[in-house]
């Protein structure tokens, strides 16, 4: 079936408001488990190129999705549902911040999910590495746009460096 | 509001170069508050990630933190829209184009290709910002570290909710320092 606007709001709105530690897995689990309207392959497409352009993977990815079903409107609707909820909330944590922020109690609470998400970012960057099962070329390019980074060499720089070498790795990969 | 505007600016420059996702441009920002415009020190830095950690929605949210910070709730919205606005039109653009691009060759080259250098910087970017979370935990440096790596393994082995250790990082933060 095929969601109109109004749907795609709804969907996208439970999914913004459901999703702690990132939304993709949740947007994942929506439009693909609970309602059905991609397919799994379909669902990893999107987000593959969600996640190659730049910005925002989730709301890119709410982009192609909404705009593959209603156009500009689609993808309007879906980006509105994605970030009404977290945008209310999050002030209202920021208010809340401002009031009890001096508190102990909520700065070793921030302390240690600062120190977690850390990890957890860590991690998942680790789960990818592994599914992307990198050849070696790759792994190398990777290490170095690390080490970059790690420098502080800014962002546009070591991506106009190695973007045309992580294609021409890509490129062989695929030769081979 | 000079600040929301430079504010404004920094992050729609990040906007269209956030190759990865807004993870893999937190040393930018760091780089753009912290050390540029002195907005706030490394450890409010810190619990702004973590304070848009502890909400729903999309990673990206904590440049609206950071846009609360230095200019309200008007920062918030000014900041999001800044990070997510040029993004978003590209996106947007991209997806008119898409049906004619599915399945060319050069594109799934591309996308192939920008693979290993997403996953450096975002992995670039954990590490800095576990560094900067050193400074929420004053003289206990040590147990920072000990919790972002055992949160690394966790979220690495497990299949579990991550939730699990943010929920207990945080009471390990309250036991430790509250």
């Amino acid at each position: 079936m095929r969601p109109s606007a109004k749907n795609l709001f709804a969907a996208y709105f439970q999914v913004g408001i459901s999703s702690f530690g990132g939304a993709n897995a949740w947007a994942r689990r929506m439009l693909v488990e609970k309602r059905g309207w991609l397919t799994d392959r379909e669902f990893a497409e999107r987000l593959g190129l969600g996640q190659v352009l730049p910005g925002p993977n989730a709301m890119n990815t709410a982009i192609i999705v909404g705009h593959g079903f209603c156009g500009v409107r689609g993808a309007a609707a879906a980006v509105a549902g994605l970030f009404a909820g977290p945008l209310i909330i999050l002030s209202m944590l920021c208010l809340l911040y401002d009031r009890f922020g001096h508190l102990g109690v909520v700065r070793g609470a921030l302390a240690g999910v600062a120190s977690a998400a850390a990890g957890m970012m860590l991690g998942t960057a680790f789960k990818l590495v592994r599914g992307a099962r990198p050849s070696a070329p790759m792994v190398a390019i990777g290490l170095v746009a690390f080490g970059l980074a790690l420098w502080q060499v800014p962002l546009p720089w070591i991506i106009l460096g190695l973007a045309p070498l992580g294609i021409l790795a890509a490129h062989a990969e695929a030769r081979r | 509001m000079s600040d929301l505007l430079a504010l404004m600016a920094g992050l729609a420059q990040l906007s269209i170069i956030a190759v990865g996702g807004g993870s893999a441009v937190l040393g930018d920002m760091h780089r753009l508050i912290v050390e540029e415009h002195g907005w706030m020190d490394d450890a409010s830095f810190a619990r702004s990630y973590a304070l848009a950690q502890a909400s729903p929605g999309p990673n990206v949210l904590v440049v609206g933190v950071f846009g609360w910070h230095v200019a309200g709730p008007l920062g918030l919205l000014g900041a999001t829209i800044a990070m997510c606005g040029p993004a978003g039109l590209l996106a947007l653009g991209f997806s008119t184009m898409r049906a004619r691009l599915t399945g060319a060759i050069w594109l799934r080259r591309v996308e192939r290709g920008m693979v290993p250098v997403a996953l450096g910087l975002v992995t670039a970017s954990a590490l800095l910002l576990g560094e900067t979370a050193l400074a929420t935990w004053g003289n206990l440096p040590l147990v920072a570290m000990g919790l972002t790596a055992a949160t690394a393994g966790f979220v690495f082995l497990t299949k579990a909710s991550p939730l699990w250790m943010l929920g207990g990082g945080a009471v390990l933060g309250i036991l430790l320092l509250g």
